[in-house]
């Protein structure tokens, strides 16, 4: 049950108001503009519970609405509407203006809601001095934070995260060495980004639908797609998804509810705000989870999803992985907002930044995400701090544009397997001997699977004609036979691993 | 009249957005009144109310279905969804943002878990920035739409999409309101193009369009949204997709869906009378003219009699003020079946 109460703000003089709010209980927090001001704030969950009014462009009259959920220590809010454009949306009903301690003297009703008016001119500041702050659980060397809330976390669950990262881990580097030497045409790998990858799987539900990029690898992992699996597609034989058309990594499974990586950036986006629209037209118990990068964000798509995810009160958690580097492209050449999570807001969309690194802050993150998503039939918007420690592809090199250093320290000091082993040998669910069971069991399946891939025939020539459209029109009828009986002819120009 | 041009040659008019002033009114007879005896009589409406009718049915008959776009929600500029929302709800019909490819983007998922997601784009013109979807709407089209279901062998479809854009010429539309995008749809396999020229033919072929079980971009002539008006039967009933009429006479061939399209019908006229014209709106260089002639030419050689004549919009932006120079009109067709007929 939601509660609300209205405070009064007090003027310090030269026209900035500091708005004290208690909370010392409620962990995390939100602030929600008066339904006469213009501005909506970050949600975020604060630790300092002063915010000063300048921060944010305050308006001289406005009354600030607070708000917390007395069932939850967390609470997200500010913005299923924008104050300005829906009074409030459902949190504010008619009876609860009777409240507001100050009315505006002055005020229009323009399209959208009614705006008051101000003799100061004030430009909203484009960043805040003080940037959003990430939340955590774990401390580096995998100590819960004194004050910090975590959802539970059994060692089920605790354990299955942490052997799915390793898994992941093995996974990249040995497909990466198979394609170093050859034998696969093309390989990425989510080195660094295995607690986004593992722990944001572990808080949703197999029903989650999920639309990713190309560096989640580890939700599929999670859900139950096998070493096999994900060595036939990058093999592209005629056991893998997508009958060898695509790129490797470009997995999918329609049983595991994990649609089709597509290259493009950010088109994704778009997509799962209709996938998700779709979920909520027939009431169903799931939301869907987007993936992308930072350098995504610069996408139109992306500002299309994040608008018509608002609008359309889709159940959506969208999740930022923000590991600094788009390619060659540095954050500082992305964007100069103080990153993804600030976007948001300006979207009606409530948003959270977390630490990447941190598998529990992850989970609970996501969990609470994925409640709020579905429970209340909105977006939500999740950046997840972290680093690419590996290049972007095997196409690239990054010690050409970044130091050496840099990928090291994070490689050795923020490795999010390293905090998560700490947590669960400090719980006692771990020791030196399960690890070296696990490391040399998978080193095995994976170079199985990779031999096995290998091997295995590749898809029939018939299926590069086939799934154009549902049936095969006259057309591609014709070019199919055309071209066998060119192959007929020339038997030497085409590769002899293609059944006919 | 259309008996008449028999004899000139075979004549392929893609989308007759400027039927009325290209060939003169007893061959627009012909068009509006087309001897296509699928379902029973119905009343004389115009080409917009033919389309409201088959969206209506679409809506009523799958309550999988959605539609939406700018303005949607009000009945469409070109007033095609007029009272959808109020009979079916703000849940199934319903604005969208001012944003192509999220239009695209959005439908794409929403046909891609079962559903039948007709997007409008409100002006073809501005169908680019979805080019991917579609790929965006052309890039959403071209990337996602037309490759959902071959990127993952078939485990996922959105053969559910149907994408209406109203096209062509409109008097004064000028560069931006006016534009024929069909032949950047074509060069991409994976979704279908259907443009209807009559009443009946917008209701029977949008109906199968949207049942179809792959991604159609559907292109409504706007020019003939109200000028263009026939019986049209009232009930439920679609065209077939891929089938060229010669119903409006053995030689001049409405081809009516681009991808795939019916070469045989045109192979077999050609066959006949050993010549051709083409026209079309859009830019003559690299438009679907030049596909058509250049498989007829593979087929049919040694029958022609002429070379392949294309009257086609110029390579030029399309113009406001220039629009009647720019236009595949009736005299640039007439002299060109006349220099194809004396060669």
């Amino acid at each position: 049950m939601n509660i609300s109460i209205w405070l009064t703000r007090t003027k310090i003089g030269g026209g900035n108001f500091v708005k004290k709010i208690i909370c010392n209980n409620l962990g995390l927090c939100s602030y929600y503009h008066s339904p006469t001001s213009s501005t909506t704030l970050l949600n975020s969950h604060l630790s300092n519970s002063t915010i000063r009014s300048k921060d944010y462009g305050f308006h001289r009259k406005g009354t600030f609405r607070f708000l917390y959920s007395s069932s939850s220590s967390v609470m997200f809010d500010g913005g299923r509407r924008h104050n300005a454009t829906k009074a409030g949306g459902q949190l504010l009903s008619e009876n609860d203006t009777e409240n507001i301690v100050f009315k505006e003297s002055q005020g229009e009703e323009f399209p959208g809601g009614k705006i008051g008016f101000t003799s100061e001119m004030n430009f909203l500041p484009g960043s805040s001095e003080k940037r959003v702050q990430c939340y955590r659980v774990l401390d580096e060397d995998g100590y819960p934070l004194s004050s910090t809330t975590m959802e539970h976390v059994s060692k089920e669950v605790g354990l299955k995260v942490y052997s799915g990262m390793v898994r992941l881990q093995t996974m990249d580097k040995y497909f990466y060495e198979a394609q170093r030497q050859g034998r696969l045409s093309f390989y990425m790998t989510s080195f660094g980004e295995e607690a986004i990858n593992l722990a944001s799987a572990a808080a949703l539900t197999s029903d989650d639908l999920i639309l990713a990029q190309y560096r989640e690898p580890g939700i599929l992992l999670w859900r139950g797609f096998t070493l096999q699996e994900f060595a036939n597609q990058c093999f592209g034989n005629n056991a893998g998804h997508g009958k060898g058309r695509q790129m490797p990594v470009h997995y999918g499974s329609k049983n595991l509810n994990f649609m089709t990586i597509s290259s493009p950036l950010a088109t994704q986006l778009p997509q799962a705000v209709g996938v998700a629209y779709s979920l909520k037209i027939e009431k169903k118990d799931a939301c869907v989870v987007a993936y992308f990068g930072d350098g995504t964000t610069s996408e139109g798509d992306f500002h299309a999803a994040m608008n018509f995810a608002a609008v359309m009160d889709a159940p959506i958690v969208f999740i930022c992985r923000n590991n600094g580097w788009a390619i060659s492209t540095p954050v500082t050449d992305q964007f100069r907002s103080d990153g993804i999570v600030v976007k948001g807001p300006s979207y009606g969309i409530q948003s959270i930044r977390v630490d990447g690194n941190d598998a529990l802050a992850i989970y609970g993150a996501v969990h609470k995400a994925r409640e709020m998503a579905i429970n209340e039939q909105r977006p939500i918007l999740i950046e997840a701090m972290t680093y690419r420690v590996g290049h972007h592809s095997t196409s690239d090199d990054s010690t050409k544009y970044r130091p050496i250093d840099e990928i090291e320290h994070w490689k050795t000091m923020h490795s999010p397997i390293t905090r998560m082993r700490k947590w669960i040998e400090r719980k006692g669910w771990w020791s030196e001997k399960h690890e070296l069971d696990l490391q040399s069991d998978l080193i095995n399946q994976v170079k199985n699977a990779i031999g096995e891939a290998e091997k295995a025939v590749k898809p029939q020539l018939r299926y590069l004609f086939t799934d154009v459209y549902e049936d095969l029109p006259t057309n591609l009828i014709e070019q199919e036979r055309l071209l066998r009986e060119t192959v007929q002819r020339h038997p030497q120009d085409f590769p002899i691993d293609v059944p006919l | 009249m259309a008996t008449n041009l028999r004899r000139f040659g075979s004549i392929f008019i893609r989308g007759f957005s400027s039927s009325s002033s290209v060939l003169g009114s007893s061959v627009e007879a012909h068009l509006l009144q087309p001897p296509v005896a699928t379902g029973t009589a119905g009343k004389s409406i115009n080409l917009y109310t033919a389309i409201n009718q088959a969206l209506q049915i679409a809506l009523d008959s799958d309550p999988r279905s959605y539609i939406f776009g700018e303005d949607v929600g009000f009945g469409g500029v070109f007033r095609c969804t007029t009272g959808l929302a109020d009979q079916f709800g703000k849940h199934r019909v319903f604005n969208t943002p001012l944003c192509e490819q999220g239009i695209v983007g959005f439908a794409i998922g929403l046909a891609a878990m079962g559903n039948r997601a007709i997007a409008e784009i409100q002006f073809a013109d501005y169908i680019f920035p979805a080019f991917d979807q579609a790929n965006t709407s052309t890039m959403l089209i071209v990337n996602e739409a037309a490759k959902f279901r071959y990127r993952s062998g078939n485990e996922f479809n959105c053969g559910g999409l149907t994408i209406r854009a109203p096209y062509g010429a409109v008097g004064h539309g000028g560069h931006y309101h006016s534009q024929s995008p069909e032949a950047f749809f074509c060069h991409v396999p994976g979704i279908k193009v259907v443009i209807p020229r009559s009443p009946k033919q917008a209701k029977g072929l949008l109906l199968a369009s949207i049942r179809e079980p792959n991604p159609v971009v559907f292109f409504e002539p706007k020019w003939l949204y109200r000028l263009a008006v026939e019986e049209v039967p009232e009930g439920d009933y679609t065209l077939p997709l891929s089938e060229a009429e010669e119903g409006i006479s053995c030689e001049l061939i409405d081809l009516k869906t681009l991808i795939p399209w019916d070469k045989e019908t045109v192979e077999a006229s050609v066959r006949k009378t050993g010549r051709l014209l083409i026209s079309h709106e859009a830019p003559v260089t690299g438009g679907f003219g030049a596909e058509i002639s250049a498989s007829i030419v593979e087929r049919c050689f040694l029958r022609l009699e002429a070379p392949v004549a294309r009257v086609c919009g110029l390579d030029t932006p399309f113009p406001l003020v220039f629009e009647p120079f720019y236009m595949p009109t009736k005299n640039k067709i007439l002299d060109a079946i006349k220099d194809t007929v004396n060669y």
